[in-house]
């Protein structure tokens, strides 16, 4: 069964992490071995990082047929930071993944408990969207 | 470069959609798919993803003993994403147009275009 | 007599494709179907010759499967068109292998390059039409190497192919007046996809098909079909050069390591040799290209055995000589920090500034990085910091990102 994971932590302008070198290198390797781990079980099918929500565009289709774009959003909006795509046995799996992705270490160690949607992907398509 | 084109919607605006008639539904399919297609046929197709629907949805956090805590409560106003296309273009210009025709073809609903974040340096 | 599968004959598969294509395009003048029937052939054979062995002349074997499919797509092309007109006229008999063979030209795969780097091309499908016709590999390969669908990588290749049709170039050798114009866009995409291969040679566990190395073969071969030309060895040099260090930019955390904090030890000694030596040979020749300037500050890094003893005035002169042939914001930055190196931070940030009103750079994470890494020399580490956070934010590199996120930490202390 195929999930989603989403982190939907960033918000425009807020501009990276300054965290302590040591929490920041503690932070990537814990994202490298998760991966890692998740790969060589076999349950990852990708994981994508997005730039930042400063080069986010809204796209509506303009009058003559070319799109219009526009880099305003609400303040409160959560931008999607990035998602992993996996491949497992039950939605249990599926959130305990999430969790552990969730519990990513930060600011001083400590683990960040950032929000993970966690959502199922349809293996064909969906009736839908296609 | 590869950007990811998001449409997200709410419970309100999803309920909406079913209530269409059947044949502007099927339309809409017919059109999404045509660009697909479209999008393989100029070799930027790569990926494209319907989601369920948030019903099915959780939100998880680590708990302290590092089980999981989920919460499946989306207010019927909160945007969630509907579903994504992954492009490989070789301009954002070309992204945004490509979500024009998106957004054209869906009621002229925005359509989010992110650049992906590669794990490529050319340094 | 066959030969048994082993390790070199994937090699010869390659290395005899663009020969074979060269081959059937000439045979049946149409280089478009020739490469779908190729192609066919090539997988063809991969699936066959590791089962039952390398046959005893396996270009006469491509050729000639590589004919049958032709064959066959001409004849239901005719069938499809014209079902009453006698077809006599049309249908060529299949000609011999001795006479295919006869007709073929050394030139072949020089025509091929040319073909498949036309000028009508865009960049990616240029890139992905030379890796299956010149390179010799699969469809699926070439996709895995830009991680997007099989089938996406095919209609690249389709639409490529159909661009060079509506050109109406022939199979040919340009003239030598059209091949001096025409060099540089065949010598951009072999540069392209070396780039491509460089850059993505960071993740190790993402098994991709290595396009540095292709691009090095590629390259090694336009240099055997042009041996005297400069900018051909002056560009097989520079990726030689910018190959050598490889192994050492990427730690054990695949963090990224900057030149100048690399491990020299790990620095490939043949590639560095073999570089230099063809960038001399390419100089000596008295023109001095774009490449061949990029090639001799890569060789300059190279032959320093440790970065404090880097010749950084004959980086600086050589930088100043490729604003005038070939001037670019990147260019500018890079002999930004090349001044800096000679002159001083101050300096170098004095010529930043003449940047910060170019659209083209303005707000690339570049620009904010290197100012951070002079304002940081400059001792002005609240301004370096900022710099680095921001030159973070703009990027879409996550290993870049992460250094630069990591740089502006260390500066900020624990």
């Amino acid at each position: 069964m195929k999930y989603i994971l989403m982190m939907n932590t960033m918000k425009a302008g807020r501009g990276v992490p300054s965290w302590p070198k040591k929490d920041l290198q503690s932070h990537i390797t814990f994202m490298m071995g998760f991966n890692k781990e998740l790969h060589e079980r076999g349950e990852l099918v990708s994981a994508e990082g997005l730039s930042f929500p400063d080069q986010a565009k809204l796209v509506r289709a303009g009058k003559d047929g070319r799109p219009i774009t526009d880099g305003v959003f609400p303040e409160s909006k959560e931008f999607l930071a990035g998602f992993w795509i996996i491949d497992v046995d039950n939605p249990q799996r599926a959130y305990e993944i999430a969790a552990k992705a969730s519990a990513a270490p930060g600011p001083g160690g400590v683990p960040l408990n950032m929000p993970i949607e966690v959502r199922q992907v349809m293996s064909g398509p969906p009736p839908d969207m296609l | 470069m590869k950007y990811i084109l998001l449409m997200s919607g709410t419970g309100a605006g999803v309920e909406a959609y079913h209530a269409w008639p059947k044949q502007d539904i099927e339309a809409h399919m017919a059109i999404l798919h045509r660009i697909n297609k479209d999008l393989t046929e100029s070799g930027e197709f790569v990926a494209t993803q319907g989601l369920a629907e948030p019903k099915e949805a959780k939100v998880v956090r680590g708990e302290k003993n590092g089980l999981p805590v989920t919460d499946g409560i989306f207010p019927e106003s909160k945007e969630f994403l509907l579903g994504y296309w992954i492009v490989d273009v070789p301009t954002a210009e070309r992204a945004y147009a490509i979500a024009g025709r998106i957004s054209a073809a869906s009621v002229n609903m925005p359509i989010e275009v992110r650049q992906f974040a590669t794990r490529e340096s050319k340094s | 007599m066959t030969k048994k599968w082993d390790a070199t004959s994937e090699h010869l598969l390659r290395e005899l494709t663009p020969q074979v294509l060269g081959a059937v395009a000439r045979r049946f003048r149409d280089f478009s179907s020739a490469e779908d029937a190729v192609q066919e052939a090539m997988i063809a054979a991969f699936t066959q010759w590791p089962q039952q062995g390398v046959p005893e002349n396996p270009r006469g074997w491509l050729i000639q499967v590589a004919c049958r499919r032709m064959m066959d797509h001409v004849r239901s092309e005719i069938a499809r068109r014209d079902r009453e007109t006698t077809v006599a006229a049309e249908t060529e008999s299949l000609a011999s292998l001795p006479e295919i063979e006869a007709d073929m030209d050394p030139d072949d795969t020089l025509i091929l390059l040319f073909m498949c780097c036309h000028p009508a091309l865009t960049s990616s499908s240029a890139i992905a039409l030379t890796l299956r016709a010149v390179g010799g590999l699969t469809t699926a390969e070439i996709a895995n190497a830009f991680l997007v669908p099989e089938a996406t990588m095919a209609q690249r290749i389709s639409r490529a192919k159909q661009a060079i049709k509506a050109s109406g170039a022939p199979f040919r050798l340009p003239s030598p007046q059209e091949r001096a114009g025409r060099l540089p866009a065949v010598l951009h995409v072999l540069y392209l996809i070396f780039s491509e291969g460089y850059a993505s040679s960071i993740g190790s566990h993402l098994q991709r098909f290595d396009l540095a190395r292709e691009a090095i073969r590629l390259a090694r071969n336009t240099k055997t079909l042009l041996p005297d030309n400069a900018e051909v060895a002056g560009l097989l040099a520079l990726m030689l050069l910018t190959d050598a260090r490889r192994a050492a930019r990427t730690g054990p955390h695949e963090e990224l390591i900057p030149l100048d904090k690399q491990d020299r030890s790990l620095w490939d000694c043949v590639e560095i040799s073999e570089g230099i030596d063809l960038l001399t040979a390419a100089l000596s020749k008295g023109s001095v290209g774009l490449y061949q300037l990029q090639a001799a500050i890569a060789a300059v890094h190279d032959e320093a055995e440790r970065a404090e003893e880097t010749d950084w005035p004959q980086i600086l002169a050589l930088y100043e000589l490729l604003n005038r042939v070939s001037p670019s914001p990147m260019v500018t930055l890079n002999h930004a920090i090349a001044a800096a190196m000679v002159h001083g931070p101050v300096h170098g940030l004095t010529l930043l500034r003449a940047l910060d009103t170019d659209p083209r750079l303005a707000s690339h994470y570049r620009l904010a990085a290197v100012r951070a890494h002079l304002l940081e020399r400059t001792g002005d580490y609240e301004a370096a910091i900022e710099h680095y956070r921001v030159a973070a934010a703009r990027t879409t590199s996550i290993p870049e990102r992460n250094y630069l996120m990591t740089q502006a930490a260390r500066l900020a202390g624990d």
